[in-house]
């Protein structure tokens, strides 16, 4: 899985009818050292994520895995939101002090 | 499947259910001569696995299988230790 933050939605009233009431989440892409990258992903949402928050999300085959886009057309799903992470036991992002 | 240093841990709480107690690892893919080879992921640990170790991972939607329940978001994840590997006549660092 990838690191990302919710940066935005998608809203599309004209669509594949199988992405009817996914929420549809723009996340930018984040690196190990949290850093933002120029990447972004149009992700559907499994665990209701909100914007701001710092997510992962699983692409390909796998993003098909849940209730939510279970044979729909959908190859990218957020599927945590972060509380925290370390490199080798420095912190490098903690939810609480918001970075 | 690929080599990889594990580098760190990731907490997430609140993630897809059926990956509750699965640890997430932040994890370095390897190429053969042992050096980082792209960037960093995350992936579940279903061995005990910890920063510092050199472990092979799968990735793609094989990995969910890897996992307590299969029918999960998951796309890597570390399935093994590594105590030595050679490519090339060349030991990889363990």
């Amino acid at each position: 899985m990838l690191i990302g933050k919710v940066v935005g939605s998608v809203v599309a009233t004209r669509k594949d009818e199988k992405l009817e009431g996914r929420k549809l989440l723009v996340v930018q892409v984040h690196n190990h050292r949290n850093e933002p990258t120029e990447q972004y992903v149009v992700a559907a949402d499994s665990v209701q994520a909100g914007i701001g928050d710092m997510v992962l999300y699983a692409t390909g085959s796998s993003a098909r895995q849940t209730h939510a886009t279970e044979n729909r057309p959908v190859d990218a799903v957020v599927m945590a939101v972060v509380d925290s992470w370390d490199l080798g036991g420095d912190n490098v992002y903690e939810k609480w002090r918001g970075s | 499947m690929y080599l990889a240093r594990v580098t760190g841990r990731l907490v997430a709480a609140h993630k897809y259910e059926g990956l509750d107690g699965v640890p997430l690892q932040l994890i370095q893919p390897l190429d053969e001569r042992g050096l980082p080879m792209g960037g960093q992921l995350v992936a579940c640990a279903v061995i005990s696995s910890g920063p510092g170790d050199l472990v092979h991972f799968v990735d793609g939607r094989e990995a969910a299988l890897a996992c307590p329940k299969s029918f999960v978001p998951v796309d890597a994840a570390i399935i093994g230790f590594v105590e030595q590997a050679i490519a090339n006549g060349v030991r990889i660092g363990s």
